[in-house]
C-alpha cells in the first residue's frame, strides 16, 4: 500500500503537474492573456447570442444592403463597400502584428517598432472608419432606442455590439502604443525576450477574430 | 533563419486566405439565396477564418495539447449555446405573431 502511494506520487511528480514548471508550457503572462481572451470571448458570444435570438424572434429586420451603403465623399450608394474596407484594414493590421511578433523573435528591435506602428496605424484607421459610420447612422436618425428603419432593436444591437468591439480596438491601440514605447526604450532587449509584444499581439488578434463574427453576422447576414 | 523566413511566408499565406474567404463572404451576401442557407454559409466561413487566426496568428496550433483543449472546448460550448438560442428565438417569433405557441 505504502509502496503504491509512493509510486503514484512519483508519477504525479514526473507529470507536467508535478510543479516547478508551467503545465501548459507557456509563461504566466501568456497563460493569463489566454484566460482573459477566453472570458472576453464569452462576453462577445453572449452579445452575439442575444443578437441571434433577436434576429430569430423578429419578423422583420432592416435591409443591411440599404443601411450600410454610405461612403465618405461619395454620394452614390455603395452597399457594404465601406465595411468591407474596414474588415480589410483589420485583417492587414493583424498581419502586421504577426510580423511584429516574428521580428521580436529575431530580436529585431527596429522591425518590431516598424510593424507595431503599422498595426497602431491600422487600428486608428479602423476607429476613424467606425466614427464615420456611427456619425453617419446617427445623422440619419438612428438612436439606441429608435431608428428610421422601423426595428428599434436593430440600432440598439448595432450600437452595443460595434461599440463594445470598438472600445476593444481603442484599448488595443493604447496597449500597442505602450508596447511600442517600451520596445523603443529597449526594455525587451534587456530582458532578452520580446514575449510582452507577443502577449499584446494575442489580444490584438483576438479583436480581429471577434470582428470576423460581427462582420459576418451583423453586416452581411 | 530559414525557419524565420518560413514563418513569415506562413503569415502572408494566412493573410491571403483570410482575404479570399472575406471576398467569398461578400459575394455570398449579394446572392439571392434563403436567409438560412446564408447563415449556414457565413457560420462555416467565419469559423474557418477564426480557426486560421487562432491557429497561425495566435500560434495556438503550436502550443501544448492541454492548452489547446483548455481554450477550444469552452469556445465550442459557448458557440453551442448561441446556436441553441436560435430555435428559442423562433418560438418567441411565433408568440410575437400571436400564434399562441406556448
Amino acid at each position: 500500500m505504502v509502496q503504491e502511494v509512493a509510486f503514484e506520487q512519483e508519477k504525479v511528480l514526473k507529470s507536467p503537474w508535478g510543479g516547478g514548471k508551467s503545465p501548459f508550457g507557456v509563461s504566466r503572462e501568456k497563460f493569463t492573456m489566454w484566460i482573459f481572451i477566453l472570458s472576453d470571448a464569452f462576453t462577445f458570444a453572449g452579445l452575439l447570442a442575444g443578437y441571434g435570438f433577436l434576429r430569430a424572434s423578429l419578423p422583420e429586420w432592416p435591409s443591411r444592403i440599404e443601411i450600410f451603403s454610405a461612403f465618405p465623399f461619395v454620394s452614390a450608394k455603395l452597399p457594404l463597400l465601406f465595411v468591407s474596407i474596414m474588415t480589410f484594414i483589420l485583417i492587414c493590421s493583424s498581419l502586421t502584428m504577426a510580423l511584429a511578433v516574428d521580428a521580436g523573435k529575431r530580436m529585431d528591435r527596429k522591425g518590431v517598432i516598424k510593424y507595431l506602428l503599422l498595426t497602431i496605424g491600422g487600428g486608428l484607421l479602423f476607429l476613424l472608419c467606425q466614427a464615420y459610420e456611427w456619425g453617419h447612422l446617427i445623422h440619419e436618425g438612428a438612436r439606441l432606442t429608435s431608428n428610421p428603419w422601423g426595428v428599434p432593436l436593430f440600432s440598439a444591437s448595432f450600437f452595443v455590439i460595434t461599440g463594445f468591439h470598438g472600445s476593444h480596438v481603442l484599448s488595443g491601440v493604447i496597449i500597442l502604443t505602450i508596447m511600442a514605447i517600451r520596445v523603443a526604450k529597449g526594455i525587451y532587449d534587456k530582458r532578452d525576450s520580446y514575449e510582452g509584444v507577443e502577449v499584446a499581439g494575442l489580444y490584438w488578434h483576438f479583436v480581429d477574430l471577434v470582428w470576423v463574427f460581427i462582420f459576418a453576422f451583423f453586416y452581411l447576414l | 533563419m530559414a525557419e524565420a523566413v518560413h514563418s513569415r511566408k506562413v503569415y502572408w499565406r494566412v493573410w491571403f486566405q483570410l482575404l479570399m474567404i472575406t471576398v467569398v463572404e461578400i459575394i455570398v451576401a449579394f446572392l439571392p439565396i434563403s436567409h438560412y442557407l446564408m447563415a449556414l454559409l457565413f457560420t462555416i466561413m467565419a469559423l474557418m477564418k477564426a480557426t486560421l487566426i487562432a491557429a497561425y496568428f495566435m500560434h495556438l496550433k503550436f502550443e501544448q495539447v492541454g492548452l489547446i483543449y483548455s481554450i477550444v472546448l469552452p469556445l465550442i460550448l459557448i458557440i453551442a449555446l448561441a446556436a441553441a438560442l436560435i430555435p428559442d428565438g423562433s418560438v418567441a417569433l411565433l408568440m410575437r405573431l400571436g400564434l399562441g405557441y406556448y
